[in-house]
């Protein structure tokens, strides 16, 4: 059995949770096994038909699952693969899939891969899995020697593909959850205001760099923003560590993962944590002043002067075209 | 309060990576060393907690006799003592083992909060922290953005996209800390000076049979070609050009 462990927001089971069926039942087609899914929460047996292609789909509906509870689902997780012995058990390498596997792991003194991309299956059974390192900007192929394999799957690896099929049996998991499951628990949702358009959404993304200089430099690309159709302003670990724009501006392995159609980098050299974050970019248009900038070798487009120059000038243009 | 934040010493990459010949590490050759920026802002955290509520603070790495220096670093900053499981392989040690070993020095010691990174720079296992929660038997809130003590009580906040999720924990607890949640300080010329002075508690630990065992890194293919537009403002119309092309304009 290879076993897919899914995430479900809102009542919908999420993107990476369909991507993470489709792995899973790749996995199982070429290792001649069978597809079950793990789905945990209150009212989650009514997504059960909507799992075509998978044999079995595990459901434990305990009334206590409301809201996050990582330990809580821990336990029915790590009961689940205790009870049904699956050779792989796989879930989304999100944030949450990731904490919740790496809790399973612990629990069942297992080993786990966190944010695969890539299986290499030989003779019917998995042999090698590669994983992001670095935020992706390196890949790791590493050989997993505990049983059962534990996995989470780096998000957008894989398209999620939906298949034809019998609909599912439906098994009902049911463990009694201690107290200890339920002490990490979420007690309210403050909402965060929604100002402009977020990094994540915008179709272009300026960004600053170490070679803004000043916090005030930043207004400058407000204005080229304010310009444009759809953009949103960003910045680099350098600038946030400065205190120039504030950490939620970050783009970066420790920050924002954007992928905007245009993203304009302005004095940014070009350092792995931040491309990691804006690697996803259709375009990328780099403006520095160092020829030798390593972003030039990751960029689309190069302008080779100082921002400090061309942006001005660039709004200068831009204006004029509206006034015309 | 007993607060305990634990690093990892990791290569300062720059902009760009280059592999060793047997293609199973990073090539260190010329780069610099740092801890990874989540653990910088746990230390951060690590320090403010003190200043505000008494007590010390210890930082603890898994590595080199080298990551001497990111201990010292710490404690330059105003971390209070500093212990070193030396490893030298420690690149190669699986989150299991590195679990296994924190836990194992620090289960008597008696920490009240235990700060560790989300996830590392180089591995970005995500495991490390809760692995050591499970075996000390204490619960863990993950990818903190704001931390609150209050008497025994720690009140622990995540970013998500819909808003700050709000968590209660008792005393003793682990958190993984996302960078963010504050702005790291840089060490005083004193800090350093005295830093340097600091004894640090060192333990040799052994490797144990990994789980998990890297067989190559790789380099992920690039496809992008560079087309250079222009110098200084001369690169305006064609700037223009481009924006009008995507829609921008």
């Amino acid at each position: 059995m290879i076993l897919a462990i899914l995430e479900i927001v809102k009542g919908s089971l999420t993107e990476t949770s369909l991507e993470t069926v489709t792995a899973a039942r790749d996995l199982a087609q070429k290792s001649n096994d069978s597809v079950a899914a793990l789905l945990m929460g209150k009212g989650v047996s009514t997504l059960a038909p909507t799992l075509k292609g998978i044999h079995t789909v595990l459901v434990a509906e305990d009334p206590h699952l409301e809201g996050y509870l990582p330990d809580a689902l821990a336990e029915i997780a790590a009961y689940a693969i205790r009870q049904k012995s699956p050779k792989i058990a796989l879930a989304p390498g999100t944030e949450t899939g990731n904490d919740l596997m790496a809790r399973v792991a612990a629990r069942l003194n297992l080993g786990l891969a966190t944010n695969c991309v890539e299986f290499s299956v030989e003779g019917g059974s998995l042999k090698r899995v590669t994983r992001l390192n670095w935020g992706g900007s390196l890949l790791e192929e590493v050989e997993i020697f505990s049983s059962p394999i534990l996995l989470t799957l780096a998000p957008h690896a894989l398209a999620a593909q939906s298949a034809d099929g019998a609909t599912p049996t439906v098994e009902t998991l049911s463990l009694t959850l201690t107290e200890k499951a339920l002490r990490v628990r979420m007690k309210e949702l403050i909402p965060t205001e929604k100002k402009g358009i977020s990094l994540t959404d915008a179709k272009i993304v300026i960004g600053g760099g170490r070679g803004m200089g000043s916090a005030e430099a930043f207004k400058m690309l407000e204005e080229l923003a304010s310009l444009l159709h759809n953009a949103a302003v960003g910045a680099t670990r350098v600038a946030t560590n400065n205190n120039w724009r504030p950490h939620s501006d970050q783009i970066g392995q420790t920050g924002a993962q954007i992928a905007p159609d245009l993203y304009i980098a302005c004095g940014i050299s070009g350092a792995i944590q931040h491309m990691v974050g804006c690697k996803n970019s259709k375009k990328i248009l780099a403006i520095n002043k160092d020829p030798e900038a390593p972003i030039f070798q990751r960029a689309d487009y190069g302008v080779i002067g100082d921002l400090h120059q061309v942006v001005p000038a660039l709004i200068a243009e831009l204006k004029k075209l509206k006034g015309a | 309060m007993k607060v305990l934040v634990c690093v990892k010493r990791v290569p300062d990459t720059g902009g760009g990576f280059k592999l060793t010949a047997d293609g199973m590490r990073v090539d260190t050759t010329n780069l610099g060393f740092t801890v990874s920026p989540h653990e910088e802002c746990a230390i951060e955290e690590a320090i403010r907690i003190i200043e505000k509520h008494g007590g010390s603070s210890t930082v603890l790495t898994l590595g080199p006799q080298a990551a001497q220096e990111q201990l010292r670093e710490a404690i330059a900053k105003g971390i209070t003592s500093a212990i070193l499981l030396e490893a030298e392989d420690y690149e190669f040690w699986d989150p299991a083992a590195t679990a296994q070993a924190i836990a194992e020095t620090v289960k008597s010691l008696g920490f009240d909060i235990l700060l560790f990174g989300n996830e590392s720079a180089d591995t970005c296992n995500y495991q490390v922290g809760l692995r050591v929660a499970h075996l000390l038997d204490l619960p863990c809130v993950t990818g903190i953005k704001a931390l609150e003590i209050q008497n025994n009580t720690a009140i622990a906040k995540r970013e998500t996209k819909d808003g700050w999720e709000v968590y209660e924990v008792p005393l003793p607890a682990v958190f993984t800390v996302r960078e963010g949640i504050n702005t790291p300080r840089h060490p005083s010329l004193r800090g350093i000076m005295s830093a340097k002075k600091v004894p640090i508690e060192q333990k040799k630990v052994t490797k144990p049979a990994s789980q998990i065992v890297r067989k190559a890194l790789k380099k992920p293919q690039e496809g992008r070609q560079l087309e250079i537009l222009g110098q200084g403002v001369d690169a305006v119309p064609k700037i223009v050009e481009k924006l009008r092309e995507v829609g921008a304009i």
